[in-house]
């Protein structure tokens, strides 16, 4: 059960944080998920993420829609406001949230059934707002909860447990928000820690909407042979292009790798991410090659994963409104009413 | 028939052509004399070329329902003749185009016609199509002034405050507006035995449409997020709050708004980003009608388990389905009442008039904060959309939102612990926080099971103390939704039940039942969950007629769920065609039950 809260004795050698706090902080309850879950491996990596970036956890709201993907939020910041809300609709509550305050950190957790089936409209329109959020999408491919059915991101032939194969086209996340005009986009997997971090810390510092698609398997219902989104296949299959190093504000930069390979791209609040190509023909800042790149290489049945393009020129939603640095929740009444000797005024128009 | 002051006229058209300008001018011109007037628009579902009408109806004594009974008809439209001309009463007169031989559909012994050459005048005087298409309604304009006795200069005016810094504009509608006064003084009787006379009974009083006064209303409540998704007949509620939130929220100097309006997708994407607004700490809204509602329904569902606050103006019109899109009813009650599956009851406000929809916007935010849960404002198209005479609106400076129990970083630090649905003081309602407040005030919102903790549960204790306790927030609601208006001595026989904008109809057809002998006491509803002076009303009385505007008698059935009182006590009065309830309605509906009765 997931109210099932966890001991909250900590080591006292753990390492902290620069605002004092221990991984132990960022954690939440005991996850409901089976053993071996992707999600989970998800969760701990969030957990790192926001670990190392020193957010205060309760200055993060989570929210989720329906699933086991969407059950997630429990288990990491116990801290923070959380949102487990009604299927496919978590971007359009992450829309309003940051609409009322911008102040926020928020992350939203879904999956392939509840971004891609049922809230395709609401996450397609959410990345055109360019609503700021890392939005996180925990792809197996699968519908667990109701045991086993496809998603709308299972390749076309691959296998369900049962051995039927998937008639239909899949929805790729990635291509889709490339093709809506996501300013940044990433795919990663679940077991690689290593990768997946520094994305979660660049998207949550990306002002606007971070997409991140990770291939999570199922280990009950999609980790099979025929199957496209098990350990397996992803182990075989995936192909690094563009690996991501998240470095804070004000830290120096030091140069490990050969600089004709790495690209720096400063994020609004002074933090860099760097970026190494992996694939010499790869370009994270051109949507339409980077585009081109992931089909082709689907097409020779490769998964291409890493920080797959980034812009940090357009403007976020708040931005598009011409939000204040106040956030709305924060403006007081005084400032919005505007008083009865103007409704006297503007009654005369009425007459 | 002489009647100054008491008479009903209506202007057919085609969408587009420019003739609601001349309309308002003619509307604005009378309630400039001091003589109440209302304006019904009925329109089609069209940007351009199919007929369109304007009804006006002038009473001195003050009535403002919609009348179906016309005294003189202008004829524009060739397409509707046939209706139009039929629409007049015995004794009335008819003004068409007479540029053109009289269409022989216009032919009727018992009405007086007149014909003023308007194509031809506005061909002679002024270049260009568009231009003479526009003037012929200017000159309908002057021609109703000669002939209703509408006084010039107030035209001249109207004319100078609207188009002041645009002179040419201007010049040409005074021209218009002369060619056909000119014309009628000259050929004609002016003026008519129908004309009005100037009275003082406007000085206090606006003409005003339900969304922008409901929209006015959002500003003053301090709502600050709007999400809306474009649907007839809301829409330009959404339009008037941008235009108010331009004119007060925006700050030049910084070029930064103190507001955000949303245009979503869809309406089930409208009312997410309003519950994530509230749920973040902001006052926020949608304004929708009917199709919007149905989409709503699940996640409003949510925010009543949730417990989140949210504001829903419903600007109804005719269902099912699409229905008849620019036509008006009262057809969302049971929807608005028990929207989303499961158990759920929801606050309703019924205004009956644009005042009311102002009050009602800014009761509405304070109800859905203080209960924590989706509130309705019911208006209608004709509410919503139509030009209303009433008294000016007033604002009391020393208001102040009442946010209901929301938990300050102080008040959660000092707090021993924090659970979210935990009922504290006994009164059903449980202290919320806000994110980003203090690390102590962290919960979990979800549509699933939980306990009064806030953690997810399968217990049936944990689920039922929760569900019960929500049934009786909501139901404690009933005292602080704006009371029943009454009105009658008190211990009649019979009496009147209505909601909304039947109030108008109602109130004159009490009166002509009074002129009748038959004494009603007469009770108005204006929000939901219903109190007990409900109940007491339909025990009280013999028979209580319960007058609304749909098929089914929702008002009825809402009655008869929430009271107990039995279904046998009310008879339904109901008219659901799409026009606005005129009294004669009421008054039809009424007689005819008595008819039976006896």
């Amino acid at each position: 059960m997931t109210y099932i809260a966890k001991p909250r004795v900590h080591h006292p050698a753990l390492q902290k944080n620069e605002i004092g706090l221990t991984r132990r902080d960022y954690e939440g309850t005991v996850t409901t998920l089976c053993a071996g879950c992707g999600h989970d491996s998800i969760t701990a990596a969030i957990i790192h993420a926001f670990w190392e970036l020193s957010i205060p956890p309760h200055t993060v709201a989570k929210l989720s829609g329906i699933g086991c993907s969407s059950k997630t939020p429990a288990y990491f910041l116990k801290e923070a406001h959380g949102f487990n809300s009604v299927h496919g609709r978590m971007p359009s509550l992450v829309t309003g949230a940051n609409a009322a305050n911008g102040a926020i950190t928020y992350i939203g957790v879904s999956g392939d059934g509840d971004s891609l089936s049922i809230g395709l409209g609401q996450l397609c329109h959410a990345i055109r707002r360019n609503v700021n959020v890392l939005y996180v999408l925990e792809n197996n491919g699968v519908y667990g909860l109701t045991k086993g059915q496809f998603s709308a991101s299972a390749d076309p032939g691959s296998l369900s447990k049962r051995g039927e194969p998937n008639t239909m086209e899949a929805i790729d996340g990635c291509l889709m928000a490339l093709t809506l005009g996501a300013t940044f986009v990433a795919r990663s997997f679940s077991g690689d820690k290593a990768q997946l971090v520094p994305l979660l810390k660049a998207g949550l510092k990306h002002k606007g909407f971070a997409f991140i698609d990770v291939i999570s398997p199922c280990v009950t219902f999609n980790d099979h042979e025929g199957s496209t989104k098990s350990y397996a296949y992803t182990r075989e299959n995936t192909v690094e292009v563009v690996q991501a190093d998240f470095i804070a504000p004000a830290k120096a930069i030091t140069t490990e790798y050969d600089p004709g390979a790495v690209r720096e791209v400063t994020m609004h609040d002074g933090s860099t991410v760097r970026l190494r190509k992996v694939a010499d023909d790869y370009d994270p800042a051109d949507r339409d090659r980077a585009y081109h790149y992931i089909r082709k290489k689907h097409a020779e049945g490769e998964v291409v994963t890493g920080l797959l393009y980034i812009s940090t020129d357009s403007k976020d939603m708040q931005a598009q409104n011409s939000l204040g640095a106040t956030p709305l929740v924060q403006l007081p009444y005084e400032q919005l009413c505007p008083g009865s000797a103007e409704l006297a005024k503007l009654q005369q128009q009425f007459r | 028939m002489n009647r100054v002051n008491e008479f009903a006229f209506k202007i057919a058209t085609a969408n587009g052509s420019g003739s609601a300008s001349a309309n308002s001018l003619i509307m604005q011109a009378i309630f400039r004399m001091g003589v109440p007037v209302t304006g019904k628009n009925v329109f089609p579902s069209n940007i351009q070329g199919l007929p369109t009408w304007y009804e006006i109806r002038v009473s001195g004594k003050g009535y403002t329902a919609r009348t179906p009974q016309f005294d003189l008809m202008v004829a524009l439209n060739p397409a509707t003749y046939e209706k139009d001309v039929k629409e007049v009463q015995p004794g009335g007169w008819l003004l068409h185009d007479s540029t053109w031989p009289l269409d022989e559909r216009l032919h009727r012994s018992d009405i007086t016609l007149i014909g003023i050459p308007l194509a031809q005048m506005c061909n002679d005087h002024f270049s260009g199509v568009r231009e003479r298409i526009l003037m012929k309604n200017i000159a309908y304009a002057g021609a109703l002034s000669a002939l209703l006795g509408i006084d010039a200069d107030i035209i001249r005016t109207l004319l100078k405050e609207k188009y002041g810094r645009k002179p040419a504009l201007m010049d040409s509608n005074q021209k218009a507006v002369d060619l056909g006064f000119t014309y009628a003084m000259s050929n004609f009787p002016c003026p008519l035995p129908i004309h009005l006379a100037p009275l003082d009974k406007t000085k206090d009083a606006i003409l005003i449409d339900g969304n922008t006064a409901a929209a006015l209303g959002c500003v003053y409540a301090g709502a600050t997020v709007g999400a809306w998704y474009p649907i007839t007949p809301s829409t330009s509620m959404m339009e008037a709050f941008k235009r108010f939130c331009l004119k007060y929220r925006r700050d030049t100097e910084s070029g930064t708004n103190r507001f955000a309006i949303l245009q979503a997708e869809d309406e089930l994407s409208a009312i997410g980003m309003v519950i994530g607004a509230n749920w973040a700490g902001a006052r926020s809204f949608t304004p929708t009608s009917g199709p919007g509602i149905s989409l709503m329904n699940e996640f409003l569902g949510l925010a009543y388990y949730a417990e989140i606050p949210a504001v829903v103006f419903d600007v109804q019109r005719t269902g099912p389905s699409t229905g008849m899109p620019t036509r008006t009813q009262q057809c969302d009650l049971m929807m608005c009442a028990y929207a989303s599956h499961g158990d759920t009851k929801h606050i309703c406000l019924y205004p009956s008039d644009p005042r009311e929809a102002f009050e009602f916007a800014v009761k509405a935010f304070d109800l859905a904060e203080r209960y924590q849960t989706p509130v309705f404002v019911l208006t209608d198209l004709d509410i919503g959309m139509n030009d209303w005479m009433v008294p000016m609106l007033q604002w009391d400076d020393s208001y102040r939102p009442d946010r209901g129990k929301v938990l300050t970083a102080e008040q959660l630090a000092e707090a021993k612990a924090f659970y979210r649905y935990l009922d504290v003081d006994g009164d059903g309602i449980a202290a919320r926080s806000l994110p980003g407040t203090h690390p102590k005030g962290a919960y979990f919102a979800r549509g699933s099971g939980h306990n009064k903790f806030g953690g997810y549960t399968e217990d049936a204790e944990e689920y039922t103390e929760v569900v019960d306790r929500i049934a009786r927030k909501v139901n404690g609601a009933r005292r602080a939704v704006p009371a029943p208006v009454t009105q009658g001595p008190g211990n009649a026989r019979l009496g009147i039940l209505t909601v909304g904008g039947c109030h108008a109809a109602c109130m004159e057809a009490v009166d002509q039942l009074a002129a009748e002998g038959i004494v009603v006491d007469y009770m108005r509803v204006r929000g939901f969950p219903f109190g007990e002076e409900v109940t007491a009303f339909l025990e009280k009385h013999e028979t209580v007629f319960v007058v609304e505007q749909n098929r089914d008698g929702q008002l009825r059935s809402l009655l008869t769920l929430e009271t107990g009182v039995p279904v046998a006590r009310m008879e339904s009065v109901r008219y659901y065609g799409g026009y606005p309830m005129s009294a004669h309605h009421v008054i039809a509906g009424i007689r005819a039950r008595l008819e039976k009765v006896a």
